[in-house]
């Protein structure tokens, strides 16, 4: 019964092969193997999203998911944002809006906030209280939130446009 | 909280997916994205003795046009059919599932094959009349909606047998609507409810129908309220009047949420204004 299992996977960029027990949610993995503590264990039943990582480019509760079932995948965490040079916008952008008090929620908010900018790079403020509804803050009442995830929006958007007009000089 | 200990397979093939299922016997599970499954196991509500991880099977993601019909593949996520206009209710349907994480994990096949009937796409399918192809040891067999839901949590789906596609008819010229109603994002529907409209050329209703989430131990027609409109008007006091009966013939269990009384109120209220939209367009 429950015979370990090989995997291999992406996190951050970092390539790991591993042996894990099938039950070992991807959360665990993170956080106990990997010391990615970054990623937050809050509700553990698919409602909070203090948990959520990127799957192949894509939010997901990691309270949710096998590890075994990110065999082959890419996993990007909050600490595998920026790619290592400075804050990611939406970093920058909670910090000078405020949009944290506690910030247990804060790293599941923001990495659902680059999935819904991926998607949309000019949300509205509704389309962005929509777009995080899969996330809960106990602390802020999200106001300032919505406000850093605009903010970074634009901010994000300013630099393709940057980086568009130095393509065509 | 973790599951149960459980042996994990994920083969390459549906005819090893298949076998490896039937070895493992009755406790054993398919597994597509696991936004149903999973919950339960770490609740230990559910404990299987093996998962088959569908995920490497191939085939099985895909959203094709057939002879007046969509196919969608049975791994196919609800992220690839939210707010797809050309799907009709699944696509409106998909984009009100949880959030855009669940979302991103969860499956039509997965969805259909777990039976909730407070979950959204049973009352979409039975709403709009479709199908599921089953896949299993003795070959492939399809099951309407409406044979698809038998009770709470159980589907026609057989142990060893594997969910791969759904199809459901474009219903082209039809209006749609799904009204829901949930405290949270993440929350099941107390009530959801699907109308579909068909227009005459007269402004009439020339068909409709109307399917019930969460008002009974699967998802229902509420055929009172078809009746009653099919064949005549379709201005505001006809629908007020047919979504008047959405909860004749019902029997919603109370829960923690809603008490039976108030899911009659909201099937009532929701019927009205998915009927109001559905006949828009």
């Amino acid at each position: 019964m429950s015979t370990r299992v090989p995997i291999r996977l992406s996190v951050n960029g970092r390539a790991h092969e591993l042996e894990v027990e099938p039950r070992l949610l991807l959360v665990h993995l993170l956080r106990d193997q990997l010391g990615l503590t970054g990623t937050h264990v809050g509700c553990d039943t698919s409602n909070c999203g203090a948990c959520t990582v990127h799957l192949d480019g894509e939010a997901v509760k990691s309270c949710t998911v096998l590890a075994v079932q990110a065999d082959a995948a890419e996993v990007t965490t909050i600490e595998g944002l920026t790619g290592g040079d400075g804050l990611h916008p939406l970093q920058a952008a909670f910090w000078e809006d405020h949009a944290l008090q506690c910030g247990y929620c804060t790293p599941g908010m923001i990495m659902a906030a680059a999935d819904l900018l991926a998607r949309n790079p000019d949300p509205s403020e509704e389309e962005i209280r929509h777009g995080l509804e899969g996330n809960l803050c106990r602390c802020t009442g999200y106001h300032n939130i919505v406000r850093a995830v605009r903010d970074a929006a634009a901010e994000l958007r300013a630099r393709e446009a940057g980086a568009r007009t130095t393509e065509v000089v | 909280m973790i599951p149960s200990a459980f042996d994990y397979a994920a083969p390459d093939s549906l005819d090893v997916a298949l076998q490896t299922l039937a070895d493992g016997g009755e406790e054993a599970k398919p597994l597509a994205g696991g936004h149903s499954l999973l919950p339960l196991m770490k609740l230990r509500l559910a404990a299987p003795t093996l998962l088959v991880d569908l995920r490497r099977v191939p085939g099985l993601r895909s959203v094709e046009r057939e002879d007046g019909s969509w196919r969608i593949g049975a791994l196919t996520r609800h992220a690839d059919l939210q707010g797809r206009r050309e799907l009709g209710a699944v696509g409106e349907a998909t984009a009100l599932i949880a959030d855009q994480q669940v979302r991103n994990r969860g499956t039509i096949g997965g969805s259909l094959a777990h039976g909730d009937p407070a979950s959204d796409l049973p009352t979409v399918l039975l709403a709009m009349e479709g199908a599921v192809t089953v896949r299993g040891g003795a070959g492939t067999r399809e099951i309407t909606a409406a044979d698809l839901f038998q009770d709470y949590l159980t589907t026609a789906v057989a142990p060893g047998e594997i969910l791969t596609e759904v199809r459901v008819p474009a219903l082209e010229g039809w209006g749609h609507a799904y009204e829901k109603f949930s405290r949270r994002a993440e929350d099941w529907a107390m009530v959801g409810v699907c109308a579909l409209v068909q227009r005459g050329e007269d402004g009439s209703c020339a068909d409709v129908r109307v399917a019930l989430t969460n008002m009974g131990s699967t998802p229902l027609r509420a055929l009172a309220v078809e009746e009653s409109l099919r064949g005549g008007p379709l201005d505001d006091g006809a629908i007020a009047a047919a979504a008047e009966q959405a909860d004749e013939g019902t029997d919603p269990p109370g829960d923690l949420n809603a008490s039976p009384q108030y899911k009659r109120h909201l099937a009532r209220v929701l019927t009205r204004r998915a009927l109001r939209r559905a006949a828009e367009g």
